[in-house]
Formats: structure tokens, C-alpha cells, sequence
């Protein structure tokens, strides 16, 4: 009994502080892709929604290709593909901008829905109080979509986190590049793939988690 | 009592709308509006449905665009052809906007502020009245209707009456030179519908400058000094409102005023 445990502690404890560090990049990429899907998500959906040719259908294009096409793909494209034409990226700066752009079109998709669900009486009031359509759509429509699209968004960001593992394939050393690397060394799978699950679903419930919370605190009155 | 001229003297406007025209598509809904609005005179709108009479309303602060016809306002014409299209032509806007208040009927007070920053919003973000003057502003406004107390409540805690009450106070803040009111009781239980009018009838005593397109009859009779009817797009009839409630000379006037009178 004591033994096994001590001899369980040596091949995995060492590897501990390693699963915890790629654990970090994960979060690190995790939430700057979300933070700028968000961005690109808002600009895509307003785009769409523009009457304007050319505003509108380059944003058309964006949400059509992004959603018609495999995030492993984006990665490959952004990482091996670009090269060729003089832009070449770290693996962790290409891998942020894939997950980026291809979680924006469904954010943009999700803004969209959130949009359409605000009364068109809304932003006209803002209006007829001489509100410009920046300040209207920054003071009065996107406060109440962002309200009702948190648990879209929730949704959208998991999924963004969860995809980081696709960054295995172009060297980044996140939790499951890690994962496997640990595994050739130990060839214990099951421990450590049961690990590395288990580090995501606790990463993906604080996310949740937090978005219940805010849920919560700022939706009380709609 | 209807001593005064009808036909209103070019100085006496504040208002004043020459052959509007609006078309959404196929459907011409304005067939060329001609109407002046005396400083502090009442005119309520009356009409069937889909008659153009909200979207002249709309018109008048360019929520909607007229496809032809001139805007005078405040003795200054409209440019509206070029409306938004650059920052000159925006601010242009933006100042008609903020001398003429509009309510509309299904309030559209902004649920995730309250009734103070409901009202507080636009003199702050648009006038840009320091926070502080704004919010003693906004607290007398409201005090003023007997909401001073509902001041820190969202407004899905106020009934319909006290919702349309301060939107028309949040119209107000802006200290307009005019107000559009485009049916502002018809969403209204019948018992709150009172509330409204009496505020509207206060704001009128107190000289506000109104076009108020509506169906309640008797605030057309008592409160406005002069009533059109709106028909397909025109103007069918407009007149001191006594005169034309009681004795239309239109006969489809007289025709929609039998049908929504006959259930009084």
C-alpha cells in the first residue's frame, strides 16, 4: 500500500507542476481568444446587419467561411499555410488567432440573435432623445444584448477553451501536448488522460461558473 | 371662444411642413402633407389605422426620412436629404432632435436603467449637463408627476400609466421646444389611461407646443385647439376640433368618427 503510493508519487508527481504551468498557457490562450472573438464577434454582427453592400457581405463571407469549415483547418492554414506568403507566427500567437476568428463568427452569429431580440423601440427612443447611433448602441442596445446572450457567450468561450487542445498539432505545449508527452515517457494513458480531462473540466466550470455569477448579479431586472 | 385666425401667420410657426411625401417601397403612405404648427398650439391626429399618421410623426424628427417636401422648423429649414451623411448634417439632427420631445405607445423606457437614469440619460450623454444639475433636474421632473419616490426602481416594477408618465418626463428632460406624442394610450389599461392625459392636458395648459396623434376623442375636443383627420395618406380635413368632432364636413370624417364613436 505504502509503497505503491509512493511509487505512484514518483511517476506522476513530477509531472505535476508541468500539468499546472500548461494549464496556464491553456487559460492564457483560452481567454485571450474569447476576449477577441468577442470583439470580432460584435464588429462581425453589426457588419451582417448593415445595410451597406460593402460592410455587409465581407462580414457575410467571414461568418460563412469561419462556420462552414474545421477549426483544425484555421490552425493549419493560419500556422503552415500563411509562411508561404511571408506571414509566419509563433505557434501561440497562430493558434490565437485561429481560435480567435473562427469562435468570432459564431459570437458575431450569437450577437446577431441578441440583437434581434432588443425592441426596435428601444434604440429609437435613444434616438429621438438626439442619442447618436454609436452612443445609442453603446449606452442602450448592447448593455441589454450582452444581458441576454451571456449564457450563448458561456457556451461559445467553453468551446474556445476546449479547442486549445487542437493546438497540440502545431507545438504548442499546452495540457494536452503535455498530456501526450508525458505519456511517451511513462506510457501510463489512463492516468493521464483521466488528469488532463479532469484539469479541463475544472477550467471549463470556473468559466461557467464565473458567467453564472455575472449572470446573476446583472440580469435581475430583465 | 375660436376667435383666433386659423389660417396661421408665417412668424406664429414652429412647425411648419410643406407637402411631405413618404414611400416605403411601392406603398406612397405620406401623399404630400401641408401642415403649421403654431408656437404652443395643440393639434391631435386623428384617423384610421395605416392612415400615415404615426409615420408623418416619425417624420417630423426624422426617425423616418420623407421622400419629398420641406421641414421648417424654429424658422429654420430641415435638411433632411442629407441627414447622418456627414458630421455637419448629424449634428443638425441631433439639435432637432433635442428640441422636439417624442413618446411613443409602447413607452420604450430602457429596462436596464432606472426611472432616474432613464430620465438622466440624455441630458447627461447629449446635452451634457453636468451629472449633478441633471439629477436634481430629473428629481424634480419626477416629483412633479408624483414618482419622485419610484425614482430608484427599474421599470418593469411601474404600471403601463407610470411607465408612459415618465417616459414622457424622460421627453421633457431634454427641455424640447415641441413633443410628439404617437398614440400614447392605446397600450394602456382603460383605468390608467386618465393619468396620461391629465399630464398631457397639464403640459398643453402650460403652453408645450404638441402634435398628438391619438383616439381619445374627448382629449381632441377639450385639450387641442385644432384636429385633422388623416385619411390614405392626406389630410381629409382639419379644422378647430369642436367643429370638426361635432360637425365634419368631410364625409369620411364623419364616417370614422361614427364608427369610433358609436361604442361610447
Amino acid at each position: 500500500m505504502d509503497n505503491s503510493l509512493i511509487e505512484y508519487w514518483n511517476t506522476f508527481g513530477s509531472y505535476v507542476p508541468g500539468l499546472l504551468y500548461s494549464c496556464m498557457i491553456v487559460m492564457e490562450i483560452a481567454l485571450l481568444s474569447i476576449f477577441l472573438s468577442w470583439i470580432l464577434g460584435l464588429f462581425a454582427a453589426l457588419g451582417k446587419n448593415s445595410r451597406l453592400g460593402v460592410l455587409r457581405r465581407p462580414c457575410e463571407f467571414y461568418i460563412w467561411f469561419m462556420r462552414g469549415t474545421p477549426s483544425l483547418i484555421h490552425i493549419f492554414l493560419i500556422y503552415f499555410a500563411l509562411p508561404q506568403f511571408g506571414l509566419a507566427f509563433s505557434p501561440f500567437v497562430a493558434g490565437v488567432i485561429a481560435l480567435s476568428i473562427g469562435s468570432g463568427a459564431y459570437v458575431a452569429e450569437v450577437f446577431r440573435s441578441g440583437l434581434s431580440a432588443i425592441p426596435r423601440g428601444q434604440g429609437e427612443s435613444a434616438q429621438a432623445l438626439g442619442m447618436g447611433p454609436v452612443l445609442t448602441m453603446r449606452r442602450i442596445v448592447l448593455p441589454q444584448v450582452v444581458r441576454i446572450i451571456v449564457p450563448s457567450l458561456t457556451n461559445e468561450a467553453i468551446n474556445t477553451l476546449k479547442n486549445t487542445s487542437l493546438l497540440s498539432t502545431i507545438t504548442v505545449l499546452e495540457l494536452t501536448l503535455f498530456t501526450q508527452m508525458a505519456i511517451a515517457a511513462t506510457f501510463r494513458p489512463f492516468e493521464f488522460y483521466i488528469a488532463a480531462a479532469l484539469l479541463y473540466l475544472v477550467m471549463t466550470t470556473l468559466l461557467s461558473q464565473f458567467a453564472n455569477w455575472h449572470e446573476k448579479r446583472y440580469t435581475l431586472h430583465i | 371662444m375660436e376667435s383666433r385666425p386659423e389660417e396661421s401667420g408665417e412668424t406664429g410657426d414652429l412647425l411648419r411642413l410643406v407637402d411631405i411625401r413618404k414611400s416605403f417601397g411601392e406603398t406612397e403612405v405620406l401623399k404630400g402633407i401641408s401642415l403649421s404648427v403654431r408656437h404652443g398650439e395643440v393639434i391631435a391626429i386623428i384617423g384610421a389605422s395605416g392612415s400615415g399618421k404615426s409615420t408623418l410623426l416619425r417624420c417630423v424628427n426624422l426617425l423616418e426620412t420623407p421622400s419629398a417636401g420641406e421641414i421648417m422648423f424654429d424658422g429654420k429649414p430641415v435638411d433632411y436629404r442629407r441627414h447622418g451623411a456627414t458630421w455637419k448634417a448629424a449634428g443638425a439632427m441631433k439639435r432637432l432632435r433635442t428640441s422636439i420631445g417624442m413618446v411613443f405607445q409602447s413607452y420604450n423606457l430602457w429596462p436596464h436603467k432606472t426611472v432616474l437614469e432613464n430620465v438622466v440619460e440624455a441630458p447627461i450623454n447629449v446635452r451634457r449637463i453636468p451629472p449633478a444639475d441633471a439629477i436634481s433636474q430629473g428629481e424634480a421632473l419626477l416629483e412633479s408627476i408624483g414618482l419622485a419616490e419610484k425614482r430608484n426602481e427599474y421599470p418593469s416594477r411601474l404600471s403601463g400609466g407610470q411607465q408612459q408618465r415618465v417616459a414622457i418626463v424622460r421627453a421633457l428632460a431634454m427641455d424640447p421646444k415641441m413633443m410628439l406624442f404617437d398614440e400614447v394610450t392605446s397600450a394602456l389599461d382603460p383605468e390608467l389611461v386618465g393619468e396620461v392625459l391629465d399630464l398631457m392636458t397639464s403640459l398643453a395648459q402650460q403652453g408645450m407646443t404638441m402634435l398628438v396623434v391619438t383616439h381619445e376623442m374627448g382629449f381632441a375636443r377639450h385639450v387641442s385647439r385644432r384636429t385633422a383627420f388623416f385619411c390614405d395618406g392626406e389630410i381629409a380635413e382639419i379644422g378647430p376640433s369642436r367643429e370638426l368632432l361635432s360637425h365634419p364636413r368631410d364625409e369620411r370624417t364623419g364616417e370614422f368618427l361614427s364608427r369610433v364613436l358609436h361604442h361610447l
